[in-house]
């Protein structure tokens, strides 16, 4: 052992301490009061895409530059739970709207009071995701929500018009008359997660049921409604599997009368190659079920260095600007969250109407200031139709089970 | 004789400096893999540890300030009605795993042992299911046994069959994620065990057929026995591959339908990050049980193998 055996072993020892492989962290300390990071759910647009153009423009008129990183949407709340953790949080967050409670409980938003955020223009309906305790942690940059696909081939050779359909009993009996017709009647996603629980709410919901109440009698005639036409052969028993994307390859490849889906689908929905419509998914009673809001809101998490809030405060009210929220909105295929844009929407493309109106009577899954009470009601809810749906439990009993996990 | 003692002294100095230098050369070579130990093993096993034995909320996790809960994580997850069934199907999962993708990867390392013509090739090809992206298998599996669509079912009404609802129905879920990862075990069995038949001396299989020892007896006596240490190391990497598998069941079927084929791997997964309200520290608390269990099945592994 000599000494230059020793220098050569503390060198070594000192890269793997102070990680000397990278090289610009350096550089992004010292320049870090004007690099803002924004986190999106959004991991499908690179840098060439309006929306990520749209980011670097707001920056460069809030003075700062923008760093944006992509993330698949599941795996963003554990991201920004850690970076919280950390304190090393984006300056701006977009995230699913029925994050944004479990982030605020974990203290990780700003309130918009303190971001001085005009949410006025935001339809109500859709800003109560982003509230709990009175308080709003965010604003939504556009919503999406679910309603039924048709096949109009599939519907006239049963001689169904989807005119007709206002209620469960008139829907069930066009679902009859389809496979009588020898064709499929209606796929939708009943798979084991959040996803699951997303596509029953509108049945939930337009059976007049609360979440409070898995077990009333309404939650149990919507359980009932979707186990019933899987026993009729009206649903296909691949639903218990499908998530929303495998439901929408069932429906495209032809055979299927109805499909649950979302506003998200629409350009695909051209590209099937038959003619589609689209009607809001109906209460028991008749009218439009609330159908739960899907999209992001635009949250400002809390810094320690709170010198930064103002520009991430005109980054934001770029991003929700009445013109950069129609880009946004068109470039996501999302319904706009203000009524003034959702008119211009309209305006440009007249097949968005029933989608604007779904959203007009849709609800947060967090709302009625559930909050991070609705994660432990939506897991049990999942587990009563999969275990309905499967067979192993009756729908009442499913709900009455879930019940009680959900209020332990 | 000053002058003596003086050089030995002097010498005696030396060489403590050398010795220190040395030393200290020692541990400095040392401190790469004792950091990398410590970064990457014990400081997430603590971590992990730490977890399951606070109270965790999103609030907590974020400031760092979970109460010391002791085993109320654990006892949470021992008295949830998914603990039983989960540990149910993680064994039969292993077990039922291991023994079929043993037997099948003995067998055809056998076969392949025969060297005729194209078994180099046909070796080859059995690696694919091994070689195979999870993402890819997983999902090829899993459309392949949709109920309505799927191949198998295709298959099984074509011959008279009555379809069946493979990843759907409570009753087969866990078969068919069993049988999926059988096919995707047997490759790294069948190299391992033919490798383990290479070391065989080919002189003592010519002692024992000249013995008179039919096919038979040389394969159960000969082979078998002189395959065992092989056999033991493939058995228990098999063991801790199988235990964690997460990312198959969780592509072909989430655990479901309710929890029918829920292992303990998924269920820590669905504790954890599944749900839009994570609960780290049951989630963590599952997650250490699966460490012990490898543990134990490793000690196991150790004593038998030690004399």
């Amino acid at each position: 052992m000599n000494l230059r055996g020793l220098g050569a072993a503390l060198a070594v020892t000192a890269c793997l301490l102070t990680a000397c492989s990278s090289g610009d962290g350096g550089d992004a300390t010292s320049a870090k009061d004007a690099t803002y990071a924004v986190w999106d759910p959004y991991p499908q647009f690179d840098d060439s895409s309006d929306w990520v153009k749209l980011l670097t423009r707001c920056g460069t008129d809030a003075g700062v530059t923008v760093k944006r990183t992509g993330y698949d949407t599941t795996d963003l709340t554990n991201k920004a739970l850690l970076a919280a953790q950390q304190d090393n949080s984006p300056d701006v967050l977009i995230v699913d709207n029925p994050v944004v409670s479990t982030l605020a409980e974990a203290g990780v938003l700003t309130t918009t009071d303190e971001m001085k955020t005009d949410t006025a223009a935001v339809s109500p309906n859709l800003l109560a995701a982003g509230q709990q305790g009175g308080k709003t942690y965010g604003i939504p940059i556009g919503a999406n929500t679910l309603a039924l696909y048709y096949n109009k081939k599939v519907l006239d050779a049963a001689k169904v018009d989807p005119a007709t359909i206002k209620d469960w009993a008139s829907l069930t009996a066009a679902l009859g008359k389809v496979k009588a017709a020898g064709k499929k009647g209606i796929t939708f996603s009943a798979i084991g997660t959040e996803e699951g629980s997303f596509q029953f709410l509108p049945w939930f919901w337009g059976s007049g049921a609360n979440l409070k109440q898995l077990d009333s009698a309404q939650g149990v005639a919507a359980l009932t409604l979707w186990s019933d036409w899987l026993k009729n052969g009206y649903a296909p028993n691949s639903v218990l599997n499908n998530t929303q994307t495998t439901s929408w390859q069932e429906f495209a490849a032809g055979d299927f009368a109805f499909g649950e889906n979302g506003t998200w689908q629409l350009a695909n929905a051209k590209k099937t190659g038959f003619e589609y419509g689209i009607i809001p998914v109906p209460s028991q009673a008749g009218g439009t079920a609330p159908a739960p809001t899907g999209g992001e809101f635009v949250t400002a998490p809390v810094q320690s260095d709170t010198g930064k809030y103002a520009a991430t405060q005109k980054i934001i009210a770029c991003l929700t600007s009445a013109d950069n929220a129609l880009t946004t909105d068109t470039t996501l295929s999302y319904v706009a969250a203000t009524d003034a844009v959702q008119q211009k929407q309209v305006a440009a493309n007249p097949e968005l109407k029933v989608w604007v109106e779904a959203v007009r009577a849709a609800k947060g899954r967090t709302s009625d200031d559930l909050g991070t009470r609705y994660p432990k009601i939506s897991q049990p809810m999942w587990g009563a139709f999969q275990a309905a749906l499967s067979g192993s439990k009756n729908p009442q009993q499913a709900m009455t089970d879930a019940q009680a996990a959900a209020g332990k | 004789m000053t002058s003596h003692a003086e050089t030995l002294v002097r010498a005696r100095g030396a060489s403590r400096v050398r010795r220190a230098r040395g030393q200290w050369a020692a541990w400095a070579f040392l401190a790469p893999v004792i950091i990398y130990l410590v970064a990457f093993y014990a400081y997430p096993l603590y971590r992990n540890l730490d977890l399951s034995l606070r109270h965790y909320t999103v609030r907590s996790f974020v400031r760092g300030d979970a109460p010391f809960s002791g085993a109320a994580n654990y006892t949470t997850v021992f008295s949830d009605p998914t603990f039983g069934p989960a540990l149910l199907h993680t064994m039969v999962f292993t077990l039922v795993s291991i023994a079929f993708q043993f037997a099948a990867g003995l067998a055809l390392a056998v076969f392949f042992a025969q060297h005729f013509r194209l078994s180099a090739t046909l070796r080859a090809l059995f690696l694919v299911p091994w070689l195979l992206p999870l993402i890819v298998s997983a999902s090829t599996w899993s459309w392949m046994l949709n109920s309505d669509s799927g191949i198998v079912n295709f298959f099984l009404t074509s011959v008279g069959g009555d379809p069946i609802n493979w990843l759907t129905s409570p009753s087969w879920a866990l078969t068919s994620v069993i049988i999926a990862n059988i096919w995707i075990g047997i490759p790294f069995n069948l190299v391992i065990l033919y490798s383990g038949l290479q070391a065989i001396p080919g002189e003592i299989h010519e002692a024992a057929s000249l013995d008179g020892a039919s096919a038979w007896q040389r394969f159960w006596r000969v082979t078998f026995p002189l395959l065992r240490p092989v056999s033991a190391i493939t058995l228990l990497l098999g063991l801790v591959y199988t235990l964690k598998v997460f990312d198959l069941i969780w592509i072909m079927t989430k655990g479901g339908p309710v929890d029918a084929s829920t292992t303990l791997a998924t269920w820590s997964y669905r504790l954890s990050f599944g749900n839009l309200l994570p609960e780290f520290g049951p989630g963590a608390a599952v997650g250490n049980l699966l460490i012990v269990i490898a543990l134990i099945f490793g000690l196991l592994y150790i004593r038998k193998a030690a004399p």
